[in-house]
Parts: C-alpha cells; sequence; structure tokens
C-alpha cells in the first residue's frame, strides 16, 4: 500500500461523522494545539491528542483498506468514528503541516495497524471461498427457505385480509381508529417474517395525518400493498426476474448475485434515514464507463452510523454487484482496487420531460418503485407559490419538489448555487416529485451536496 | 395510452406529481379515480360499486382497480409548465475565496448551532466568536461569498445582529437576491441601503432628487447618510429642501444623521433648527452645535457656564467654587437645555451639568487661571461640587472628542481611584479612553490592569484596538497569571478570557506556552482550580493559533495552484 496522493476534503471527513455533535466536537478538535505526534503515511493517520485526563488518547486512522476507513481511539467515546479521530481526520485535511508524511509509524499505531491488517487479509480467503461452501446444508436451506415462505404467504393472506375489512368499513372509519390498529398489522406482518410489508404498513398508518388529500394517497398506497400481495400470492406466474422485485419489496433476504461490474464509482450522494431503531444510509454511485446509476445500502443499530461512509465527489475503483430482481437499482459494494479519491467528472444530464418518462418506464419493472435516481442538466429552481420546481433553462417545463425537498436546509443552498442561472442537479425523480440531493454550478466547481 | 395524467387533462402549470392524486379533473363529472376515493372512504358495504366483475369480493375488486389506475398515473406523469423564473442575481465581480478559507467559513458557519450553550467551554474554541473577524478580514481581502455558503450566512446573520454588517457585506448582491426569495432573511433587505435597491449614484442629481422626494424613509434615510458620509454639503441642502415638510420623527432621524461629517458650514442649518417645533429635534441641534466649539452656541453656553464656575480665591490654596444656575430661562431652554430634571436630582445642579458640558473646554484655562486642563482637574473643587463638575467634563470631553482633557480626566491608570467608584465612573472612562489614539489607550489600559488587576477592565478592554498592542497583551496575560496564583477559578474571569482569546495578537501566543502546564494543586486554591486554567489558557492558544491560521489562509495565493490537494510546504 502507498500513500495517498491526495488528502481528502474536510466535508468529506465530516461526512463520516456518526450524528450532528460529532461534527461540531470533531470541527474543534481539527486544530493543531491538542495534537502532538501526528503523522501520515501508508495510507494511515495517526496522533495523540491531549484530553481533559493526564495521557493523551491514541488516536489512529486507517484509510489504505479499500472497504472503507477504519479507526482506532484510545479514549472512552461509544462514538465511531470518535471526535479524535474526526479532528485528527479534519487535521490532515487541512494540510496546513502539522500531520507531516512520515515513514515512522509509531509503535502503539504499528501494533493496531498490522493487527488489523492481519485479519482483514485473513478474513477475505474465507469470505470469497464462502458463497460456495456458505451453505453447510442445502437441503436444509431450502427447508428453511420454504417454511419463511409460508409464513409470508399466510401474512400475506391476511393482510389481504384486513385490507378488504379496511375497504369494506371505509377509510373514514379507519382514520378514527387511529394509529394502533396499524401498529398492530405491523406487528402481525413481523410476526410473518415479512419486514418489507411491515414498514409499508407503518407508513400506511401515518397517511390519515399528512393533510389534505390523504384518502387518495392512502388509497394508492393500500392498493399498492395489495399489488404486492397478489404478486407474492402468484409468483409462481411471474416472470424471475419480476418475481424477484417482488421477494425484495417483502424484505426476504437476496444476495448480489449480479456479475460484478468494475468501474471508477463516483459518489453522488449519500443520506441517512433514522427510524428509532434502525439507520439506513443511502449511497447513490455513477459508473463513469458504463454510465449505470447504482444504489448502495447500509445500516447502523439505533443511535449509530451505518459503518459503509463514501464522502460526495470522490470516485473508487471497485467492483459492485447488482441485486436480483428487475428495475432495482441496489447493489453491494465488492473488490475495492483502490481508496477513494477525488473526481472531476460529472454523470451526463438530461431533461425534465425525459426524467418523468424515466420514471414511468421504470415502473413497468416495478410498479412499486417510488422515484427512480436522475442527473439534471441545465435546470433553474423557480418558486411557485409556496412550492419550488426545477425547471429547464431552454424549455417551459418543469419538475416540483417534493414535500421533504421543500423543507430541508439544501433547498436554499441549491438556489443560492443557482442564482437564476443553470445548474446540474442528481436528485430522485418520481411521484411526489422531485428531491434534489446534489449540485453542480454550470461551468466547473465541485458538487455541492443538498442532503 | 390513455392514462396520460390528470395533470395533463386540467391543463394547468400545478406540480404534476402531488396534485394528480387529489385534484379533480373537471368539477362536473367525478372520474373514475374519484370515484374509486369516494367508494373507499365511505366502504363497500355502504356504497357498493360495480367492480366486481371477476366475481371478487368487493373490497378486493375496488383495490385492483385503484392499483391499476394508481400504477397507470404514475406512470403517465409528466413535468408541469414552468413557473416565472426569477430574475438571474447580479454578477459578484469579487474574487472567489481560496480554497482552505472556503473549507474554514463552512466549519466556523457549522458550529453555530453547538457552541454557546451554557456549561463548560472545554479547550476547544468557540468557533462562533471568531466569525467577525474572519468575515471582517475577508472583507479587507475583497473576496466573494461561496454561493453555496450564503444560507448559512445569512442564518447566522439573523441570529446575530452585531454580525449583520459585516456578514451581509460579505455575502454581496446575490444574498439580497436571494432574501428576497426567503421571508426568514427579510431582515437582509432591510439592513440593505434602500431596501435592497440601489442607490443613485451621488452625482446623479436628478436620480437623487427624485428618490428624496418619493422614496420611502428607509430609502431617504439611507440616501442621505450615504451623501452626507461622501459630501456633507448637499447632503444637508438635500434635507433643507424638504425640512418644513418632514414630520417630527423623521426630522429627528434625519437630523441625527449630520452627525457624519458634522462641521462649521452646518451651524447655520442648526442654530435655525434650535427653534424647532419638536423638543427632541431642539435638544438634538443643541448637542451637535455644542459639539462645534465655534458656534455661537457653544459660545453662549461657554458664558452661561464660566458665570457658575470660578476660581474661589476665599481659600488659601487655589481652588473652584461653583456657583450653579439659579433659573432655566427661555434662552438656555432654546439651547437644548431641559427645564425639569428626573426624579431625584436638584434642579440646579441639573441644569448646571447641562451648561458645562455644552461649553466648549476650551474655555477653562482662560477662566481658571491660565491652568491647563491637568491642572484645572487636580483643583479642589469647593462645596462638594466636584463630582458634577468633573462629570460633565467628562461628557464635554467625549463629545468633543478632546485628547488633552480625556487624558486628564482619565488620569494615572495606576491611581487609586481609578480602580474605585470616583467622579468618573468606568463607563466614562470607556468612553474618554476612545478619544485617544490607540496606542496611548492601550498603554492606559495596561497600566490599569497592571494596578487592579482584571475585575473591573472588561469594560476598558473592549474599546482598545485589535489585536492588542504588545504592552497590553503581555498586561492581560500576566493578569490572568496571577489570578491562577492566588487561587480562584477561571471562569470569574471568562468575559476577560473570551476577549483575550478574541484580541490577543496571535503572536503573543508564545507567552502562553509557560501557563498551559497543570500547575500543583495549591492548598489554599479552589479544589481542581488549576485544571480548568490549564484548559482555559489551553483554549486561549488554540484559539490564537487558529486565528493566525485564518489569517494565513485568506492571503491570496501567490502562485496559482490547482484547488484542493497540492500539499504546501509546513510553517
Amino acid at each position: 500500500m502507498t500513500e495517498q496522493g491526495v488528502r481528502w476534503s474536510a466535508e468529506q471527513v465530516l461526512s463520516l461523522a456518526p450524528d450532528a455533535a460529532s461534527r461540531t466536537a470533531g470541527g474543534k478538535l481539527g486544530t493543531a494545539v491538542p495534537w502532538s505526534g501526528a503523522g501520515s503515511g501508508e495510507g494511515t493517520v495517526w496522533g495523540l491528542c491531549k484530553g481533559s485526563g493526564s495521557r493523551p488518547y491514541q488516536t489512529v486512522v486507517d484509510l489504505a483498506d479499500p472497504a472503507g476507513p477504519a479507526y482506532k481511539c484510545s479514549c472512552p467515546s461509544r462514538k465511531f468514528p470518535c471526535k479524535h479521530a474526526l479532528g485528527l481526520l479534519l487535521l490532515w485535511a487541512g494540510d496546513d503541516g502539522s500531520v507531516p508524511a512520515s515513514a515512522e509509524v509509531p509503535g502503539w499505531a504499528h501494533e493496531w495497524l498490522t493487527g488489523r491488517r492481519e485479519r482483514t487479509e485473513n478474513k477475505q480467503p474465507r469470505s470469497e471461498g464462502g458463497s460456495g461452501t456458505g451453505v453447510a446444508d442445502p437441503e436444509a436451506a431450502r427447508r428453511r427457505a420454504e417454511r419463511r415462505a409460508e409464513r409470508v404467504t399466510a401474512g400475506a393472506t391476511e393482510l389481504e385480509q384486513r385490507l378488504a375489512d379496511l375497504l369494506r368499513s371505509g377509510l373514514a372509519a379507519a382514520e378514527q381508529a387511529g394509529y394502533g390498529a396499524w401498529d398492530e398489522t405491523a406487528a402481525r406482518m413481523v410476526d410473518a417474517q415479512a419486514p418489507g410489508l411491515a414498514s409499508q404498513v407503518r407508513e400506511l398508518g401515518a397517511i390519515p395525518a399528512s393533510g389534505a388529500g390523504w384518502p387518495a394517497r392512502l388509497l394508492e398506497e393500500c392498493a399498492l400493498l395489495h399489488l404486492l400481495d397478489q404478486a407474492w400470492l402468484r409468483r409462481d406466474r411471474l416472470p424471475d426476474a419480476l418475481a424477484a422485485t417482488v421477494r425484495s419489496r417483502l424484505g426476504l433476504p437476496a444476495t448480489a448475485d449480479g456479475a460484478p461490474v468494475r468501474d471508477h464509482w463516483l459518489v453522488l450522494a449519500q443520506y441517512d434515514t433514522v427510524d428509532p431503531k434502525l439507520t439506513t444510509r443511502r449511497t447513490w454511485l455513477h459508473g463513469a464507463a458504463t454510465g449505470g446509476t447504482r444504489l448502495l445500502l447500509s445500516y447502523g443499530a439505533a443511535g449509530r452510523a451505518p459503518e459503509l461512509s463514501l464522502p460526495v465527489g470522490l470516485a473508487l475503483d471497485a467492483e459492485l454487484s447488482a441485486y436480483p430482481g428487475a428495475g432495482q437499482s441496489r447493489s453491494a459494494l465488492g473488490e475495492r482496487f483502490a481508496a477513494p479519491a477525488p473526481a472531476a467528472f460529472r454523470p451526463r444530464g438530461t431533461t425534465t420531460a425525459e426524467a418523468a418518462a424515466r420514471y414511468g418506464e421504470a415502473l413497468r419493472d416495478d410498479p412499486w418503485l417510488d422515484a427512480v435516481p436522475v442527473t439534471l442538466d441545465r435546470v433553474v429552481p423557480v418558486p411557485d407559490g409556496d412550492l419550488w420546481q426545477l425547471a429547464d433553462a431552454e424549455a417551459d417545463s418543469a419538475l416540483p419538489l417534493t414535500r421533504t425537498a421543500r423543507s430541508r436546509p439544501g433547498l436554499w443552498r441549491l438556489v443560492a448555487l443557482s442564482g437564476g442561472a443553470p445548474v446540474t442537479v442528481f436528485g430522485e425523480c418520481g411521484h411526489r416529485g422531485f428531491t434534489p440531493l446534489t449540485a453542480w454550478p454550470e461551468h466547473s466547481g465541485e458538487a455541492v451536496t443538498l442532503c | 395510452m390513455n392514462g396520460t395524467s390528470s395533470t395533463d387533462a386540467t391543463g394547468t402549470p400545478t406540480p404534476a406529481a402531488p396534485a394528480s392524486a387529489t385534484s379533480p379533473p373537471s368539477p362536473t363529472a367525478p372520474s373514475p379515480w374519484e370515484d374509486l376515493v369516494t367508494t373507499a372512504l365511505l366502504g363497500t358495504d355502504r356504497r357498493p360499486a360495480a367492480y366486481g366483475r371477476s366475481g371478487r369480493e368487493a373490497p378486493l375488486a375496488l383495490l385492483d382497480e385503484a392499483a391499476m389506475a394508481t400504477v397507470r398515473r404514475r406512470a403517465g406523469l409528466r413535468p408541469a409548465r414552468a413557473a416565472r423564473r426569477p430574475e438571474p442575481a447580479p454578477e459578484d465581480p469579487r474574487p472567489a475565496l481560496p480554497t482552505a478559507a472556503a473549507r474554514r467559513l463552512a466549519t466556523l458557519l457549522t458550529d453555530r448551532s453547538g457552541g454557546g450553550s451554557g456549561g463548560r467551554r472545554g479547550s476547544s474554541p468557540d468557533l462562533m466568536e471568531l466569525l467577525p473577524q474572519w468575515l471582517a478580514a475577508a472583507n479587507a481581502h475583497g473576496y466573494a461569498a461561496p454561493p453555496q455558503a450564503l444560507p448559512a450566512l445569512l442564518d447566522a446573520a439573523r441570529g446575530r445582529t452585531d454580525l449583520r454588517p459585516a456578514a451581509l457585506a460579505f455575502a454581496g448582491p446575490r444574498a439580497l437576491w436571494l432574501a428576497r426569495l426567503n421571508g426568514d432573511w427579510r431582515f437582509a433587505l432591510r439592513a440593505a441601503p434602500g431596501g435592497g435597491a440601489t442607490l443613485p449614484d451621488p452625482g446623479d442629481a436628478e436620480a437623487v432628487r427624485r428618490l428624496w422626494q418619493e422614496g420611502l424613509f428607509a430609502e431617504r434615510a439611507a440616501l442621505l447618510g450615504a451623501l452626507r458620509a461622501g459630501t456633507p454639503a448637499p447632503a444637508r441642502e438635500l434635507l433643507a429642501s424638504t425640512w418644513a415638510t418632514e414630520r417630527a420623527e423623521d426630522r429627528l432621524m434625519f437630523l441625527d444623521s449630520l452627525r457624519t461629517g458634522l462641521s462649521a458650514a452646518d451651524e447655520p442649518f442648526l442654530e435655525q433648527a434650535l427653534g424647532d417645533r419638536s423638543r427632541n429635534v431642539r435638544a438634538t441641534a443643541a448637542e451637535l452645535l455644542s459639539a462645534l466649539p465655534a458656534s455661537a452656541l457653544a459660545t453662549r453656553m461657554a458664558v452661561r457656564a464660566a458665570a457658575c464656575v470660578a476660581l474661589d480665591r476665599t481659600q488659601s490654596a487655589p481652588a473652584i467654587a461653583v456657583e450653579p444656575p439659579l433659573e432655566c430661562d427661555s434662552g438656555m431652554e432654546r439651547d437644548g437645555v431641559v427645564g425639569t430634571p428626573p426624579a431625584g436630582r436638584g434642579e440646579r445642579s441639573w441644569w448646571l451639568g447641562q451648561l458645562v458640558e455644552s461649553a466648549p473646554l476650551g474655555t477653562w484655562p482662560g477662566r481658571l487661571g491660565g491652568r491647563t486642563a491637568r491642572d484645572i482637574v487636580a483643583l479642589p473643587v469647593t462645596d462638594g461640587w466636584q463630582g458634577e463638575l468633573h462629570a460633565a467634563w467628562c461628557r464635554a470631553a467625549v463629545r468633543q472628542r478632546d485628547a488633552r482633557w480625556s487624558r486628564a480626566l482619565l488620569g494615572s491608570p495606576s491611581a487609586p481611584e481609578a480602580g474605585g467608584p470616583g467622579a468618573v465612573s468606568l463607563a466614562d472612562r470607556a468612553k474618554l479612553l476612545a478619544a485617544l489614539e490607540p496606542a496611548e489607550r492601550a498603554d492606559w489600559v495596561a497600566g490599569f490592569i497592571a494596578a487592579h488587576g482584571l475585575s473591573e477592565a472588561f469594560q476598558l478592554l473592549g474599546v482598545c484596538a485589535v489585536p492588542w498592542a504588545a504592552p497590553l497583551g503581555r498586561s492581560v496575560v500576566d493578569a490572568l497569571n496571577i489570578a491562577r496564583d492566588a487561587g480562584s477559578y477561571p471562569w470569574s474571569f471568562s468575559g476577560v478570557m473570551g476577549l483575550a482569546e478574541r484580541c490577543l495578537d496571535p503572536a503573543q501566543a508564545v507567552r502562553l506556552e509557560g501557563l498551559l502546564a497543570m500547575p500543583d494543586e495549591r492548598e489554599d486554591a479552589a479544589p481542581g482550580a488549576g485544571g480548568y486554567w490549564a484548559e482555559a489558557f489551553q483554549r486561549l492558544m488554540t484559539t490564537l493559533r487558529l486565528r493566525a491560521q485564518m489569517t494565513e489562509e485568506l492571503a491570496p495565493a501567490i502562485i496559482e495552484r490547482p484547488s484542493g490537494g497540492a500539499p504546501r510546504e509546513g510553517e
């Protein structure tokens, strides 16, 4: 492994932070004063940080691992990475000479690094061989899958019954019944081992309180859930790809068995959705050569940041394998050939009309799809009463922004970046509208994250 | 495909996606979808529908139809018509920030919410407090703000009015463009001259006259202020041209703007304003005139004041005798003397104070035996009038910006009464200091701190030029060191510490090295104080380093380098 040619930017470092408090705390430690003995080399950054105690904390970050940065710090924090690791990386990113390149890794850092790298190397052959030999007993596995399918079928049948009851007595009655009934149904779906159904049902529960027009929205979502139930119950009559889509919508396990595609993958956007039990991190990647846009999902238990963190604007030379299913963008990150490095290219953009058409076409493969990833080229954010839209600079057509996008501070960064002039915007385009995630100024300039 | 969106059917420029599910395509005949929603809302038991084609149960048949309709409509969504596009933001011709400085700005702005919480501050710097300095330095270099930083910058300025002028200057024209789109930032338009509209070129007499005649109050006030700063005389003439027709509160505000660029040429206008209908306008005119020592009003006041203050010849040693005025006549009232004292003050001393503060200080050496200001201040005053008289002189020295009298009234910084409540309060001293040259001011405060410590120094430090001159910085650091050795807690000095972080010259950081060590706990010291002091000094040091780094980042690059990346030499 070699010394990385380029240091990261502060934003890229800060995007590793598990939460806002860590960002702030890390930002404060990103100055030379509390640090001593800091240095970098061989893809590693290390330093001693003076804390409130008498002994300084020993902090090491291993950036060379293609699987993502790894951290080690002697502080008692349970945050990951802790503020010391963030501060050290910021200091390193600042490149003001306080973290000099040094050949000599101090003993305490060396010990951890070698231990870690040995472990990773030992792990790799095992996991590579794992796909073949991991299933110890194919017969038992098949039986387990069958049992699960039976339970899901029972769940889907029960859900159908509940939906029918709901429509028999009317959505108006459901509004009065409130949230509790939905929660109970969701719990039943968890028992039926259909987590996809459970989370959809939980979302249904929130619709009656979502303001004007809720009956239509609730009917839409109930109908699509019904469609999913029906699709599962008749899955043997569906084409394989669609059946795989249905399985993934239901939340059944799948392996990313698509052929690995090696490319330079530009990180377009990364954002977390936080749920009381789970943090889901979505990372959109764009392949320089293949031109495809793929989604990586990673999860963190309640309150912890998911481990995979890819700063926007970097590109990584890596292999991605697609998950099965028609119209699915989800992929798994396979082998990484080099650590992420800043990239100058941008995804190729399109018009608003083409973006809407693309969503429509994607529904052919996956009718449950809420949005597709799209890069819009030369669009201007335009206020439209209380709403906002992204309008083509040249044509009289525009995509409205979603409610989520309107409430984010990123909207104003987008408007400020544009200043009434065309910009390139990457985001998700769907039936609720367009959610901008990243923007680039018209001619040159770095990506600005909006989420 | 017949499934084109309802947006399409209505032909309205409403947003395609969210509205399509709810907006009726036509008010008369409900669409099939509308009908489905109504049935779903009421329940198939109450509103049986004809969906049972396939022989399925009514609710399931309804869901079948609804699913088809939903997917069909989603697949047929089309973009909406574009709304009216905003005017593009004006060009910002200033050069872009260096990369490192742009990054620093982002860090300073992210700290906004986190910092300043009530708890102990720890050893890390308070970044928000450094934003004003950063902005001042960036403005001095004339950089343009990175557009994507504008929202955070406007939010910061919204929360802190003291930041606004510098933040808005740095934010530039695009921030005003942005503020017109977001009600939260309306303050930016109010703060900007002319409510965001550009002021006419001062040379364009016609445009100036039109704005003055037709503009809103804020626009006119901004216009007058701008003109007055450049060309005081035409500004005054502009005001005089409409003076008689202005409302009293507007007259007061406009008159106040003459403070900038005040000169003897303004006297006739001000003298005329002494006859104004409004008492507040009269008082302001009198105050402005008294700041012109050669004005007729100042001369009248000098005569009146001199009548009240004389050398007491009955005493063996020279002393000042005071005989306050017996009445407040109409002439005095016309010259701005307020007849009725506030509750608790005697009439005569109240009048005396007003006469002396409005009289030119140059009157007194002649009146009091040719003595210098210093000697006059040193003279004893009979019958307990010293407090009243010296306080009035202080106000006069501040108003007339008289360095010699300010120096005399300030006295020696190490004099015992300088530290305690004397005739001259700390607030007055701070104002008097403002009349001195920055170096002299810093020396005086340094002397004060050396003699009296830090507990009273906060207000005085506030008027010293930033960064602090070397002697002053030394004095503050030494005093902090003494305070630590005295065994008190650092937060008793948190005000001074905070000032030191912002104002101490980063070059002084070297002097702090020795203070970072954890001192041995002494028996009489407050428990744990040593650790807190070490932490406080560490924060001070970190902040100083950070400030030095900030300044360096803002320096324009001498050699063009590729943005980001390229490693620099360490210092």
